[in-house]
């Protein structure tokens, strides 16, 4: 199972906070601070892996994160989880973010933090793996998100029809 | 309409969007938090709009601030509206929010099963998996219960993209609501074949999460399993697998047989690193499982340990860590193979990265021996010195104390050495393990005897140069070692060179700030080196000395009389006391060191750790034979004694020693040091070096541990410990040298002295120094303790609750494939019942029925909380149930137990299965010896009818007993009809969803009744319509209203939902619902058919599904509710001939279901009371006895109102009717008594909403 999943820059500013486990608003702050904290004085070059935080986890919780640029993407897993399984996971999911943000940056997980959310979405479900394959991932984004389109472009349409009347 | 859609997308564009709010707080990087506020309060305006575009809007930016940690739970409500829209784009922005936000204790919650029901319907494969998803994060036990059975639905749903998020979160649903785990197991099962490969890993995943945590109850897959392993090429579904086999070998040794040869053959063959390093693992839990010894599989360690070093020497850091991670798994079992790669390893121990050295740390538990423990702990010094976080530091320091205690100092040559080590370490800043470098220095002092005069000097020195170790506050865990200190330097004094000295350095004013404990040692100890510096100056006829020290201890301890700790206080005022006393006899020059010596005569040894429990019961003590008699008139309830004998019970309160005389406890005595002789787990003691405490009896019979060191090495000074390393190097050459001559002397030296020899590496030919004390941690464990693991797990552990037999329903699936429980109706004449009991001649395995036992504890402790909450509800219902809820907890529950193992089918397929698993297990060659380490399934598997006899007996008449009890249970079963529907219209509650998924049939009134106690109890429109003993249909309160709007003129249109449930084991098709029309409500009909004519219900039942059908009618006049008659024809197929059938219901359209859930702000809602327009009613309800917000939460629920304004205990609400009729209401309450005060534009509809809603309140 995965208990959480984070993204926060090198500033440790969050940029998503998924939690499959309740916390409340404080302590899930003070969860990305230490985290960050954790992993941020971590040298680019050592393993991904490091044994969890006090308040997130426990002895059986791992965090498991890859740092990409300004971002960190960190998951907490427990040992069902395989590790290298979830590296190559954060992969997907950085990969399926560039698909579909088009050269994907930190300001666009800045201002689409939404969108972030739904692409994740379907990848993990419920703290459980949901698909692990990209192309998969980013047909059933896309539609979605033609969905919306649709759903948009079809309320503009009332309102100019409605305007013209 | 039109112009307020313009309005509001107008208004839109001037609204802050998702980037907007983004762009503001990067702006306002300085006043952030104020910048927020204001957003805050632009967001609650908007909320407060109908445009549901701006309260989407509003929804998606409190999910953003929600990120940064602003609490959004008070928009709870809003957020359900946005879940609610009809729009995909809002959908998804509530459904977001609410997983974001929403958990088990937001009351909001319940408000949206309707919904989320509807959603999980939808024509739309997002709108449903959207609602999944947000429902993964959010699903409460409630939520689980009431839609368990749609999700089980969706498990079957024709788009995989739906299968597989159904699959996913029922894992979240069983965790919530354990009883649907049995009835949707068979299908969870059925979807690890599932074509689509994302569904399949999806059962996987959740099979193996299921599996992680009970796995016993899986062991029955491993063949369907392992044909997946064989056969799939999905790592992903690969690892998963292979995961959980590692977690099963250790049940089924010979699973592990068959699996080395497909795991050893994907480890060759595998180039993704992943699943490589997991077959690897789940090899060494394999080969930890298989008991050792067998030739063929050093090959496969030797496999393991080699593809390990291959990522060990990895440049990747990960697989390094992972492989020093998995090789520490060896260690444990195979250690001997992993010292071979003790290079490696070391050359961890310099890894730049810090959880590499961790891991590295960990396996060098393993890899000291005598030879190299000196250069290991070296190393590790240097790395502490290196060291910058406290963390890997204390990591550091407890590694070492670990590695160089374990085994009873098995490794430790030159325990000089070691207290050096130790004494090196006290200098550490900041550490947390003070008291554990404390207790290792007291357990050397004390178990070493030749140390002592070394430790002690050093102690000395420590105590001298005490400010070292307090100066700093930081250092405060490390000041513990001086309690140390003081300690060894006071009980073994008599080796102090310096005595005063000492004694000035304990007794000086800064000890004062030391911690109280620490202090009162001090104080306890200075007296003690106080008699030693008597003693020392005895018989000199100078006693100038010895007076100075008696001046020095009244001069100091007043210090410590004024402690604020009680212990420091009461000894040192103790000891002022004696030493005042002493001085005034020392004046008179009378000799008194020997008295104040015998203060502190003899000798404290340490105590094995569990001695207490390991002290044997004397004989003739029967701890479980009764103290008194009990009256003989209760006997028969010796089977429930806790009630009430629970303070008869004193059992252990007796103090066995007085009675027993002097020469009876020297025999039992005599008796016990016979049996502790035989007992190779016991310590022996030395008598030589034994002082007894006679004054004590019995004390000298606990477990003493010593060791005696006579190697005097003298080292002046305070050496360190680097020192010893060379010196070791010399003494062992020389010692080698020395040995050529001396061995045959020493060996004997060796025997006469230990009586023991250890036997580890070749190294120890070179060692001499007789340090070994073997089976030191074998014997720490208490006789015949077994590790239990249900001791270690966490009693509110989710998944405990999932500990479930699930080869039952597999068994009855014959009968039905669904279990619910209305299924229990198929037995419900008593006397089918009992000749199937009675056909069971002891048909249950010794291990089957263990299962059952432990289960039946846990279940028992789960049914105890309910049972006791049954017992008070079911008060005030009618007598036959005051029966059973009236007596004790143990009645109830025994009969709940029947009902399990009265069920012949379940037990004998059981066997049936696990005699599968067997002979796909046997397939593999069995070596002789695992077939010995019988299995527990192996165990099921015989035939153990024999073996059950004196377990079974004490049960046998719990189990007549419970057959009545089961039968009163289906006599009761039999008025079941009526009663059900006596009990659904007594609690206009949904009892009946239990039929979605319910295992124990006689749980689902348990369950309803339970309910009723909890926080905000679930609600449900769904009643029941007509029951037949082939179908049920249970209509939805015509709750769902669609209003097309634009088209009031037309007529409304109300929806039903009728839920069909096939309560036989046939096949029912062709099913076709028709009513009879009314002027007034019409059942809207496909085009072209006739006025009479049904219409056809969309689906098939197989037995023991449900599902679900809609049907829209046309409503003219709302003002009055209405009935219609109709019928449901159907054809019962059986397997070889079908019949036709039918069902007469009523439909019942109730005025509330004409009302629509507005929602109503507080200043429309005044204008809409100003107005005028409105006639007033008013009703009054007596007795109502439940907290207001539940009050509401009904009312919102069964009368689809809405709360506009709640002050206190009065709220006012709203609703609408499908016609555009305002209903508003004031809801006050005090006592037991509710008044409602309504308003509405139609007396009619008010007067008879008013009826209802009172009706709703007089059932419960």
């Amino acid at each position: 199972m995965i208990k959480a999943i984070l993204i926060f820059n090198n500033h440790g500013k969050p940029r998503l906070s998924k939690f499959y486990e309740h916390y409340n608003e404080d302590t899930e702050q003070q969860i990305i601070r230490e985290t960050f904290h954790l992993v941020s004085k971590r040298d680019e070059n050592v393993c991904n892996f490091l044994e969890g935080g006090l308040l997130i986890g426990g002895s059986d919780y791992k965090l498991i994160y890859r740092h990409y640029a300004t971002l960190y993407f960190v998951f907490c897993v427990d040992s069902s989880e395989s590790e290298l399984g979830i590296l190559d996971l954060i992969q997907v999911f950085v990969e399926t973010l560039d698909k579909c943000f088009e050269n994907v940056c930190e300001l666009d997980l800045i201002f689409h933090v939404d969108k972030v959310h739904h692409i994740l979405a379907e990848m993990v479900m419920g703290g459980m793996v949901l698909e692990t394959n990209m192309n998969e991932i980013i047909t059933q984004v896309d539609a979605q998100n033609k969905m919306e389109k649709s759903e948009v472009s079809a309320s503009l349409k009332i309102c100019y029809l409605d305007q013209i009347q | 309409m039109a112009l307020k859609i313009v309005k509001g997308s107008i208004d839109r564009m001037f609204d802050k969007n998702l980037q907007d709010l983004v762009r503001g707080i990067r702006n306002h990087k300085e006043d952030e938090a104020k910048y927020i506020s204001t957003c805050i309060d632009e967001i609650k305006q908007e909320l407060k709009q109908d445009n549901i575009a701006v309260k989407a809007n509003a929804v998606c930016k409190l999910t953003y601030l929600q990120m940064l940690g602003y609490d959004v739970s008070w928009a709870a409500f809003n957020i359900v509206e946005v879940m609610s829209s009809s729009k995909f784009t809002y959908k998804r922005i509530g459904y977001l929010a609410a997983s974001q936000c929403f958990h088990e204790s937001t009351d909001v919650i319940m408000l949206t099963t309707n919904q989320i029901r509807k959603d999980l319907s939808s024509p739309n494969q997002y709108d449903t998996g959207v609602a999944l998803t947000g429902l993964s994060c959010f699903v409460t036990p409630d939520l689980a219960r009431d839609l368990a059975n749609d999700i089980m639905t969706l498990m079957s749903h024709t788009k995989p993209y739906i299968r597989k998020k159904a699959v996913l979160i029922m894992y979240k649903v069983f965790l919530k609501y354990p009883e649907s785990l049995r009835p949707a197991f068979p299908r969870l099962k059925e979807k690890l074949e599932d074509p689509d490969p994302g569904v399949q890993s999806a059962a996987v995943n959740v099979i193996c999460e299921l599996a992680r945590r009970n796995p016993k109850n899986y062991l029955s897959l491993a063949p369907l399993f392992f044909k997946l392993m064989t056969s799939s090429t999905n790592n992903w579904v690969l690892i998963k697998i292979i995961k959980l086999f590692g977690a099963l070998t250790p049940l089924e040794p010979r699973l592990g047989k068959k699996l080395i040869e497909p795991l050893t053959n994907l480890i060759h063959s595998t180039s993704a690193m992943s699943l490589l390093y997991e077959c690897v693992n789940t090899v060494i839990a394999v080969l930890i499982s298989l008991s050792s010894g067998m030739p063929n599989h050093s090959a496969s360690i030797q496999l393991c340990v080699q593809k390990l070093r291959i990522l060990i020497e990895d440049s990747d850091q990960n697989l390094k860590y992972l492989g020093l991670l998995a090789m520490s798994k060896i260690l444990k079992t195979h250690p001997k193979s992993v010292q071979s790669h003790k290079d490696l390893i070391l050359q961890c121990l310099d890894d730049k990265d810090e959880s590499i050295r961790l891991r590295a740390l960990d396996l060098l538990y393993g890899m000291v021996s005598k030879k190299n423990l000196m250069e290991i702990v070296k190393k590790l010094m240097l790395h502490v010195d290196k060291a910058e976080g406290t963390t890997y530091r204390d990591e550091l320091l407890t590694k070492i104390i670990d590695i160089c205690s374990q085994s009873n100092y098995q490794y430790i040559t030159n325990f000089e050495w070691y207290i050096s080590i130790l004494v090196e370490l006290t200098r550490l800043e900041g550490t947390r393990h003070g008291h554990l470098i404390a207790s290792q220095m007291l357990d050397v002092a004390i178990r070493v005897k030749a140390i002592r005069v070394f430790a002690v000097a050093q102690m000395a020195t420590l105590l001298d140069n005490a400010h070292l170790l307090t100066g700093n506050t930081q250092r405060n865990g490390i000041c513990e070692v001086l309690y140390a200190a003081a300690w060894i330097c006071g009980e073994f004094s008599e080796h102090l060179e310096n005595p005063t000295q000492t004694l000035e350095a304990m007794l000086r004013p800064k000890v004062a700030t030391l911690p109280g404990h620490i202090q009162a040692v001090y104080v306890q100890n200075a007296a003690k080196l106080f008699a030693t510096v008597l003693k020392g100056e005895e018989g000199n006829t100078d006693s100038t000395a010895a007076q100075e020290a008696s001046q020095l201890m009244i001069d100091r301890l007043p210090l410590f009389v004024q402690s604020a700790n009680l212990e420091v206080q009461e000894r040192a005022s103790c000891i002022l006391q004696l030493v005042k006393y002493i001085q005034k006899l020392q004046q008179k020059d009378v000799e008194v060191a020997e008295e104040v010596n015998a203060l502190f005569a003899g000798e404290l040894n340490p105590v094995a750790p569990k001695a207490q429990k390991k002290v044997p019961v004397p004989e003739g003590l029967d701890l479980d034979a009764w103290i008194n008699e009990p009256p003989s008139e209760s006997e028969s309830e010796d089977e429930q004694p806790k009630a009430i004998f629970a303070k008869e019970e004193p059992k252990h309160s007796r103090p066995r020693h007085t009675e027993v005389d002097e020469k009876e406890l020297a025999r039992r005595r005599e008796a016990r040091k016979q049996e502790q002789a035989n007992n190779p787990f016991y310590i022996k003691a030395s008598p030589s070096s034994q002082k007894v405490y006679q004054e004590a009896p019995g004390v000298e019979h606990i477990p003493v541990v010593q060791i005696d060191l006579n190697v005097p090495l003298k080292v002046p000074g305070l050496p360190m410990s680097d020192q010893y390393v060379k010196m070791e190097e010399e003494r062992r050459q020389k010692e080698r040298a020395e040995k050529k001559k001396k061995e045959k002397k020493k060996r004997k030296e060796k025997r006469s002295g230990r009586g023991k020899k250890h036997d580890s590496a070749p190294e120890s030919e070179e060692d001499i120094t007789p340090a070994h004390m073997v089976d030191i941690v074998t014997e720490e464990m208490p006789e015949n303790a077994l590790p239990s693991d249900d001791d270690e797990r966490d009693p509110t552990d989710p998944h405990k609750a999932l500990d479930i037999d699930l080869d039952k329903p597999l068994a009855d699936s014959e009968k039905l494939p669904v279990r619910s429980h209305r299924a229990a109706e198929a037995q419900k004449s008593p006397t089918d019942g009992e000749t199937e009991n009675a056909t069971l001649p002891e048909p249950k395995k010794k291990s089957s029925k263990e299962k059952r036992e432990k289960k039946k504890d846990k279940e028992r402790d789960r049914k105890k909380s309910k049972d006791e909450k049954k017992k008070k509800k079911h008060k005030h219902e009618d007598k036959e149930e005051d029966l059973l809820g009236g007596q004790a907890d143990e009645p109830v529950l025994q009969s709940e137990e029947t009902s399990q193992v009265a069920e012949p089918p379940a037990s004998s397929s059981t066997t049936a299965e696990v005699s599968d698993l067997d002979f796909w297990l046997s397939n593999a060659p069995v070596p002789s010896n695992t077939q010995e380490a019988a299995t527990v399934v192996a165990a099921a598997a015989a035939p153990a009818a024999s073996v059950t006899a004196p377990n079974s007996e004490p049960d046998e008449p719990k189990d007549t007993e419970m057959e009545e009890m089961k039968s009163s249970k289906h006599k009761k079963k039999k008025q079941k009809k009526e009663k059900e529907e006596k009990e659904k219209k007594k609690k206009k509650k949904h009892h009946h969803h239990h039929h979605h998924g319910d295992g124990a049939g006689d749980e689902s009134v348990q369950n309803g009744t339970v309910e009723e106690e909890e926080p905000l109890p679930p609600m449900s429109n769904y009643c029941l319509l007509a029951e037949n003993s082939y179908i049920k249909m249970m209509m939805e309160d015509a709750d769902e209203v669609y209003d097309i709007q634009g088209n009031l003129q037309d007529g409304s249109q109300v929806v039903v939902s009728v839920i069909f449930e096939n309560k036989c084991s046939s096949f029912l098709k062709s099913m076709e619902f028709n009513v009879l029309d009314s002027l007034n409500s019409k059942l809207q009909r496909p085009e072209g058919s006739g006025p009479h004519d049904g219409l056809v219900v969309p689906f098939q039942l197989p037995p023991g599904v449900s599902n679900e059908a809609r049907f829209v009618f046309t409503v003219q006049s709302i003002v009055m509710p209405q009935k219609l008659k109709g019928t449901l024809t159907f054809i019962v197929k059986n397997e070889d001939d079908s019949t036709h059938e039918k069902l007469d219901f009523k439909l019942h359209f109730t005025c509330t279901s004409y009302l629509i859930t507005t929602p109503c702000y507080s200043d429309a809602f005044a204008k809409l009371l100003e107005s005028g327009d409105l006639k007033s009613s008013s009703v009054r309800l007596e007795g109502v006895n439940m907290p207001f917000h539940h009050l509401l939460a009904r009312i919102c629920f069964h009368h689809h109102f809405s709360v506009v304004e709640r002050i206190d205990s009065c709220a006012s609400m709203y609703s609408r009717s499908i016609q555009g009729h305002h209903v508003c209401l004031l809801v006050k309450t005090s006592a037991q008594t509710v008044s409602i005060d309504a308003k509405c534009d139609e007396p009619t509809l008010l007067g008879n909403v008013l009826d209802e809603i009172k009706q709703t309140f007089s059932q419960c």
